[in-house]
């Protein structure tokens, strides 16, 4: 077993110089390779980028929910973005949503999300020292780092920050002369996006490569914690799916720059026929959804996962269909590669094409529902407790039933074409992947917040954050279905100019208070979130009872995460409130031969077996 | 000065919460609420989940049925809408159900099995029957979706009839351009490198099906008969959206599309029916365009099928009002194309040959 061989001398080699030798701040805090404090690196950046986004949607809400508001106290802030009327510049509001979309979806919750818990569970949850290549993961969070600087350099351009929609379509991407935003701004972007890409694939090697060789003695893949499954997929996911992002990036970079015309095709603008003859700009669509409905599963799958954990943990109930969560994850994972072109139903697509993603696309909805049915299985005669993250993973679940039901009218080909771009879709997409994946993140911070820094956060402000945040988002949400069944277009300025879209504005200006609220709610966790790294409760070893590996680890684990050897495995990461059992849970490490009171039928050979091995 | 006043009392404001709360820790920590393994706040969570369902739902019922200050259904003007909007009504029904019975579920266990001392939860790891059912329903239920769908979908994609009025549409930054066949119901050829100022839509003249092609001021529609709409764009990807026809289709420079369905309801008879005497159709666009995406309007008529073709006859050719272009018409075809634009002899010739001269 070579695996094991290098696991031993892993061990050896560690315990040889295990505790202390000092580390100067700069190798220990800012270019460290340890996971644990690239994994926070990635958090703290990406509430960050997280407030930045989140900011920039309060601001084009007020534009839409109070259009006559006058808006010259925003002036020290945007600057000339903000016209003499007071208004804010229509070029910029796109830009506005072209940056809230990016920044969420990349640098929040693909980046803050997987980055964080991938690098702080992986080897926690999995019984390893570290990653499996440092460097590489220490370059991961630079290379994001350098993508988000990029990024966020690009704000304070003349021509303003790209502005053609996070998916970035060409032509209007490609010509300086359709949108400001698509000069310098647009170049950034895309420079930014490879760097940020590079981030990823480095980061996705290191995951997949450490879960598979890394895993500690009797940790298989069928007594993994979903956590590390749903990682393990979503790298393999990110790994498949960014490389053609970078190729569609790339031939984006030609035709803007070098004169080729792989999207172009046919254009006359600012009084000139454009020499571009023969491409197409559906090939781009088609090589950004490659890559663009993945994405979407690479934000949601690492929330289930942590979901997972935490449902089961607070239950006190093993995760009801543990392989049937696995399957629909597998299941979710290969669909997701094969449903692209339902976001391009109404291009002009072949129609026997638009079939047959029509019915892939709705296919993926049956493991998703097995999802939501188990999650809510295993609450079922449970011995619930309210912790905050728990609160979290119930609203997740809540999030992605209703936000996965509206998924059913937009797969649908034939409903699409009246619903396609609406705010139906924009109310779709925010409760399924947007707020769902934000809430498995918070979720995931409250729930491993005491691993992470040694403390506990306040639970009375994670209830009031959570209700706020919670509430908030279905008022902001839900009441966009309505807008969007009314046919309210997305990525609309203003809905003055149509007859069509003067009804819905008292709905329009409650939405942009519920939207502010809720941004401003998020305070209460940052308060919370930097209060208690200090000055929080200190937590106890295992302070939320639970199985899995993090919780053997001392209270700050150091460099190398267990002082002694590594633990071994003997069973399930699920084992809560098994009958015979003294306690309501029995963590991985312990032998089953030490519990013969709880043994069912099939487990006491084995605990035979693995009597006599000792 | 009092700006800075505002920053101290924030500050000042901060401070005092930061130490309130500091204090009710520290009380709290006294109280020996840290040994405890349930959070102080599960019972009022377990209430408060209950009770964000019951408000939940009943918000949900109210505005789903009238609650709202706007209508928004939209009425219909089409033959195929009437398809996809039972469509949408049958899968809303479903959808509905499904999210009201697992929202219930959800939130009702939460609610029941909230964390009681000396209870114990259940070991149920599986259940494999129950989770086949589970798996089985869906799929079924989505199958009998998938084919509705895909058997609206095909209809409407279909090829359009022989009979359709074939109308050209083009998006451009910030506006819509559309074109009539004219009376030999021929679109003729267009090339955006014929595109200028005035021959916005780049009209081909050298062929002979573009000399009576019209280009009017909105879109004009007949009540009754199939309209095949040919899409493109001039600049960047813009969408023909028009709510009311439950009709949408990108409009892609260089890759021409199409999009054919049948008006049910003139405006007149729209105006009657919202009782609104303002009342028009209108051509939205539905891509991200640039600045002026939000004000991208095209107005549209729909007139009874005798009225449509009353007016069809009524219009002028393009080249006839802009006979500056029969210099781009082949000389063997001058003639034919002043017969087709309906262009009176004697002056046109004279403006032809000037504008050969200036050629």
């Amino acid at each position: 077993m070579s695996v094991a061989d290098i696991q031993i001398e892993k061990d050896l080699h560690h315990d040889g110089h295990d505790d202390h030798h000092e580390q100067s701040f700069i190798s220990k805090y800012i270019f460290s390779t340890d996971h644990k404090t690239i994994a926070k690196q990635f958090l703290i950046t990406g509430i960050f980028w997280a407030l930045i986004g989140g900011g920039l949607s309060v601001i084009f809400r007020l534009q839409l929910g109070f259009p006559d508001m006058e808006l010259y106290w925003l002036k020290p802030l945007l600057g000339k973005w903000i016209t003499a009327e007071g208004k804010i510049d229509s070029e910029f509001y796109l830009a506005l949503v072209t940056m809230h979309g990016t920044i969420m979806v990349f640098f929040v919750l693909t980046a803050g999300l997987s980055g964080t818990f991938a690098n702080f569970l992986i080897p926690l949850q999995i019984g390893a020292r570290d990653m499996a290549s440092g460097f590489m993961n220490m370059l991961s969070y630079w290379f994001f780092f350098v993508s988000g600087l990029i990024m966020f350099i690009s704000f304070f351009l003349e021509t303003g920050p790209a502005s053609g929609g996070w998916t970035v379509y060409p032509p209007l991407s490609a010509l300086p002369q359709a949108i400001q935003g698509s000069g310098a701004g647009m170049t950034m972007w895309l420079v930014s996006m490879v760097f940020f890409i590079a981030s990823t694939l480095l980061g996705g090697i290191n995951y997949i490569t450490t879960i598979i060789n890394m895993r500690t003695e009797g940790m298989s893949f069928t007594r993994l914690p979903l956590t590390v499954w749903a990682l393990f997929l979503t790298a393999i996911l990110g790994l498949l799916s960014f490389p053609v992002l970078v190729a569609a990036a790339l031939l984006l970079v030609f035709d803007r720059s070098f004169g080729t015309s792989f999207y172009l095709s046919d254009i006359y603008i600012g009084g000139e026929a454009l020499p571009h003859m023969g491409g197409s700009p559906i090939l781009y669509q088609h090589l950004f959804w490659f890559l663009g409905h993945p994405e979407v599963y690479i934000v949601i799958l690492p929330a289930l996962g942590i979901t997972s954990e935490i449902i089961s943990t607070n239950s006190r109930k093993p995760i009801f269909g543990y392989r049937a969560m696995i399957g629909s994850m597998l299941a979710i994972g290969f669909l997701s590669f094969i449903v692209w072109a339902h976001h391009m139903f109404v291009t002009g697509l072949n129609p026997f094409l638009g079939s047959i993603f029509m019915f892939l696309t709705l296919i993926i909805a049956v493991p998703s529902a097995v999802k939501a049915f188990n999650y809510i299985t295993t609450l079922w005669r449970g011995n619930i407790k309210f912790t905050t993250a728990m609160l979290f993973s119930i609203g997740l679940v809540s999030f992605f039933i209703s936000g996965g039901l509206t998924g059913i009218f937009l797969g649908n080909s034939a409903l699409d074409i009246n619903l396609h771009d609406t705010y139906f879709v924009v109310a779709h997409f925010h409760l399924v992947m947007g707020s769902a994946a934000f809430f498995g993140m918070l979720a995931g911070v409250y729930h491993w917040f005491p691993k992470m820094f040694g403390r506990m956060m306040d639970e009375r402000l994670g209830s009031i954050h959570f209700w706020l945040t919670f509430v908030g988002v279905y008022l902001v949400f839900f009441p966009l279905h309505y807008i969007g069944i009314a046919g309210f277009p997305r990525r609309y300025y203003s809905f003055t100019s149509f007859d069509a879209f003067q009804t819905f504005t008292d709905l329009n200006s409650f939405v942009s208070i519920a939207a502010a609220l809720t941004f401003f709610a998020q305070f209460i966790f940052l308060f919370n979130f930097f209060y208690s790294i200090f000055a929080g409760r200190k937590a106890s070893l295992n302070p939320w009872k639970s199985n899995t590996l993090e919780w053997t680890t001392p209270r700050l684990p150091g460099h190398g995460n267990w002082p002694g050897a590594i633990p071994k495995v003997f069973r399930w990461a699920y084992v809560y409130s098994k009958p015979g059992a003294k306690d309501d849970f029995i963590p991985q490490t312990v032998p089953l031969s030490e519990t013969p009171e709880s043994n069912l039928p099939n487990e006491v050979e084995e605990a035979k077996a693995e009597a006599s091995k000792k | 000065m009092l700006n800075l006043i505002i920053v101290i009392a924030v500050v000042l404001v901060l401070a005092i919460l930061v130490t309130v709360f500091r204090v009710i820790t520290l009380v709290n920590v006294a109280k020996g609420e840290g040994s405890k393994s349930v959070p102080p706040t599960n019972r009022i969570n377990a209430i408060l989940l209950i009770l964000f369902l019951i408000a939940g739902l009943f918000g949900f019922f109210y505005f789903s049925f009238g609650g709202l200050q706007d209508d928004f259904v939209l009425p219909l003007a089409s033959e195929h809408g009437a398809v996809t909007d039972r469509l949408f009504w049958i899968t809303m029904g479903i959808t509905c159900f499904v999210f009201i019975v697992t929202q219930i579920f959800l939130f009702g266990f939460a609610y029941k099995y909230q964390h009681k001392e000396g209870n114990k939860a259940d070991f149920y790891p599986h259940n494999n029957k129950l989770e086949v059912i589970w798996t089985a329903i869906p799929a079924v239920v989505l199958a009998i979706l998938i084919v509705s769908g895909w058997k609206a979908w095909s209809d409407i994609t279909g090829k359009a009839p022989d009979n359709a009025e074939v109308i050209e549409v083009m998006g451009y930054q910030f506006s819509w351009s559309v074109r009539y066949p004219g009376a030999d119901k021929n679109l003729g050829d267009s090339d955006f490198q014929k595109m200028d100022v005035t021959n916005t839509m780049g009209i081909d003249f050298t062929d002979q099906a573009s000399f009576d092609d019209f280009i009017p001021t909105q879109l004009v529609l007949p009540k009754g008969r199939p309209v095949l709409l040919k899409i493109r764009a001039k600049d960047v990807i813009h969408s023909v959206f028009q709510p009311h026809f439950r009709m949408q289709m990108n409009a892609v420079p260089g890759m021409p599309t199409r999009f054919w369905f049948v008006p049910t309801k003139t405006t007149e008879e729209m105006r009657e029916e919202t009782g609104n005497p303002d009342f028009n159709y209108e051509l939205v666009c539905n891509k991200i365009c640039g600045y002026g995406h939000f004000g991208m309007k095209y107005s549209i008529l729909v007139l009874e099928a005798d009225e449509y073709d009353q007016w069809y006859a009524d219009q002028q050719a393009w080249l006839k009002l802009n006979d500056d272009y029969l210099s781009e018409v082949p000389d063997n075809l001058k003639e034919a194309a002043r017969i087709a634009a309906g262009i009176d002899n004697v002056i046109s010739v004279d403006k032809a040959d000037k504008a050969l001269v200036s050629n």
